[in-house]
């Protein structure tokens, strides 16, 4: 197992190098926003690699519901950690595109309004598990991940029906895709996908670094003669 | 045999009773609610046509602040004495105690809705071109979203750090979308229009989510 | 009937909150019908084996069976419950308060449950038509109001914790009558307590605990005993 995380993180490197090439030289520019567009191959697969990530986290948090494994947990808390780093760096390249092809930082937009949301909902379950005391947590913000996972559907559904009432500039466009950037798109996906996973298992493996020592405290306390084991 | 609704219903008297025995609070609560209503109007100028027109979202904000403050100290009174452990050692089902606290609520944060609105009506001379039955509806499915997350959370920020500011911080979020059509909605319907597209979201959200809520209830209750 | 069954049986039962372990495998088995002292040092565990008694704590590992269930919401009607705290609230009557507590465990509110709740303040001592708030009480009648509640549904286990921590001599000393007369009657008893003297002559075992473990059991207040023993098992 020790030789895999190297291999793996060498593989997803070489990915990720051949993936901002495919953004940055062999997709076509744009015809109206020229260079500035290929900002899109980071904007959205990082969005859809951080719903991925939340997905598992309402899978995790599920099972741990229901089976009550520290693993468990540790998915959970790992994956939305990262997914709200990604999710942020949707949230930040959304204004970075706008601005220089539309003039404006921010239009309430429905996807990135909806993605703001998505992000402060992660972000108070991040808040959850910093505020609560260490028994309840996992508990706790698991029943907080079912909660937030199926607002989300309705944080979709309520931006998108008030935007069609309300239409503003949307960034990211609609309409049909030159297979050239789909395929550059799809890559940039590919590996972001590979890098996340890379990330959440070394934060994995240091979550359970952390709670093994803790581990062996209590077992050093629970096995000592007299009293705690002191420190 | 013990029924479940005859616990909340037992429950329920019991913390109205309560409330109506601390005075304080309810004064305080309702005072509160006048300067929430004033500060707004001086933020956000009555008389300007413009404001009018965004009345409906401002006074589901001022509602919103008005139920944190009550949340926050209806659950309070469990945490005293710790009273609440009396209720889990009893075999009293946990769903029973979300029930009445969350209807406690909600009676507690309407009537305070009801004390806001005429002051609102009235500052920012409000008239409703559309159906104004929908608002009373808007404003039950509203007013039930709020509290029964709000509950829910409250519950859950007990045993917290900075238990106070972590109600807020839970509820917002989530809440957002039914603040959006609380908020749209009254606007649509103020303005002229049916609402009853966000009429449905809101009920199904309302569903959806007080189901979701007596399902954990219990799990959340007993974590350590 | 006698019971020669055994009324609470906990096995290798450990308790951690994160790093510190606060029962370190205790395993006992208590007979009913008796009056238990559970005696030790703060952070010996005594509270943290109470509560997981009371169904408030869950165990990280080992068991307890308590009137031969293993899940307390089998059995939690027949169980009473009592610590410092008061679990009462502060702006009700003492009889309002038992009227609700009442409620809970499935004793109606007309004539015969408001009856049973006069009945069991009158019990402890106390008057049923005080009106004034428990909040106002002193410490020895909010204890022995605390008590009334925990009898209230007639349990067959009570599970006490501190229940005479700053109360006067004169309600201490009625707790204690009053414990000894419910064990008599057939109820098993459970009392952590700093003062183990007030006990002296009503409890049947005095039960010591050190650093999440018991360490001896006694029929008599003797802690010179206990040294020994701990003595013997270290070698």
């Amino acid at each position: 197992m020790k030789r895999v995380f190297p291999i793996l993180s060498v593989l997803t490197a070489t990915l990720l190098i051949y993936a901002l090439y495919q953004a940055l030289v062999v997709a076509p520019t744009e015809q109206t926003m020229g260079d500035v567009q290929r900002i899109f191959y980071y904007h959205v697969p990082s969005a859809w690699t951080a719903f991925i990530l939340f997905f598992v986290n309402f899978g995790a948090s599920i099972l741990y519901l229901i089976k009550r494994r520290p693993a468990a947990d540790m998915v959970a808390l790992v994956s939305a950690e990262v997914g709200v780093v990604f999710l942020l760096v949707n949230l930040v390249t959304g204004p970075i595109w706008a601005r220089p092809v539309w003039g404006i930082w921010w239009t309430w937009d429905w996807r990135l309004t909806s993605t703001l949301v998505t992000w402060l909902i992660y972000v108070s379950y991040l808040m959850l598990r910093r505020f609560s005391s260490g028994g309840q947590t996992p508990t706790l913000a698991a029943a907080l991940a079912v909660l937030g996972a199926l607002c989300i559907p309705f944080v979709y559904f309520s931006i998108w029906f008030f935007r069609t009432q309300h239409p503003q500039p949307v960034i990211g466009g609609d309409g049909s895709i030159d297979p050239r950037m789909m395929h550059a798109l799809l890559i940039n996906w590919l590996a972001f996908v590979c890098f996340a996973f890379m990330v959440c298992w070394s934060r994995y493996r240091l979550e359970k670094l952390q709670r093994d020592v803790n581990q062996a405290y209590a077992m050093a306390s629970l096995l000592a003669p007299h009293g705690s084991a002191r420190r | 045999m013990i029924a479940p609704t005859g616990i909340t219903r037992v429950t329920l008297l019991k913390d109205l009773r309560l409330e109506w025995r601390s005075k304080d609070a309810i004064n305080s609560m309702l005072f509160f609610s006048l300067l929430v209503v004033v500060v707004f109007s001086f933020s956000f100028d009555p008389t300007a046509e413009e404001s009018r027109q965004i009345a409906g979202g401002l006074i589901w904000v001022a509602f919103l602040f008005a139920a944190v403050v009550a949340l926050n100290q209806t659950w309070a009174r469990e945490i005293r004495n710790q009273v609440l452990d009396a209720y889990r050692i009893s075999p009293a089902p946990a769903n029973s105690l979300f029930m009445a606290k969350t209807l406690g609520n909600f009676i507690f944060v309407s009537v305070l809705e009801a004390l806001m609105t005429p002051l609102f009506i009235m500052f920012y001379r409000l008239r409703s071109l559309g159906p104004a039955w929908q608002l009373l509806l808007i404003a039950v499915l509203g007013t039930w979203a709020l509290v029964v997350n709000g509950t829910f959370f409250a519950a859950m920020s007990l045993r917290t750090r900075s238990r106070e500011i972590m109600l807020p911080l839970l509820l917002f979020p989530i809440s957002i979308p039914a603040l959006l059509a609380m908020v749209q909605a009254t606007a649509d319907i103020l303005n002229g229009e049916g609402a009853r597209f966000w009429i449905v979201l809101l009920a199904t959200y309302d569903l959806v989510f007080t189901t979701v809520c007596l399902l954990l209830f219990e799990t959340v209750l007993n974590a350590e | 009937m006698t019971e020669t069954v055994s009324a609470v049986t906990v096995s290798n039962l450990i308790k951690q909150f994160g790093r510190f372990a606060a029962l370190r495998g205790v395993t006992a088995e208590f007979s009913g019908g008796k009056l238990y002292a559970i005696l030790g040092d703060n952070g010996a565990g005594k509270t943290t084996l109470l509560r997981t008694l009371a169904g408030l704590s869950q165990p990280s590992g080992g068991g307890v069976s308590i009137l031969g269930a293993s899940k307390f919401r089998d059995i939690s009607v027949q169980v009473g419950y009592m610590a410092h705290p008061s679990l009462l609230y502060d702006e009700m009557s003492g009889m309002e308060n038992l009227e609700y507590f009442a409620r809970l465990y499935g004793i109606s509110g007309n004539i015969t449950g408001k009856a049973r709740c006069a009945d069991v303040i009158r019990t402890v001592g106390l008057d049923p038509d005080l009106v004034r708030p428990v909040g106002q009480y002193s410490q020895g009648m909010r204890q022995r109001m605390s008590l009334a509640r925990a009898l209230l549904n007639d349990p067959k286990i009570l599970l006490l914790d501190e229940p005479f921590s700053n109360v006067d001599v004169h309600s201490a000393i009625e707790m204690v009558r009053l414990l000894a007369r419910s064990r008599d009657q057939g109820k098993t008893i459970f009392v952590v307590t700093h003062q183990a003297s007030l006990l002296e002559g009503a409890a049947d075992e005095f039960v010591w605990m050190e650093f999440g473990k018991i360490v001896g059991r006694t029929r008599e207040l003797k802690r010179e005993q206990i040294r020994e023993q701990t003595a013997e098992q270290q070698k």
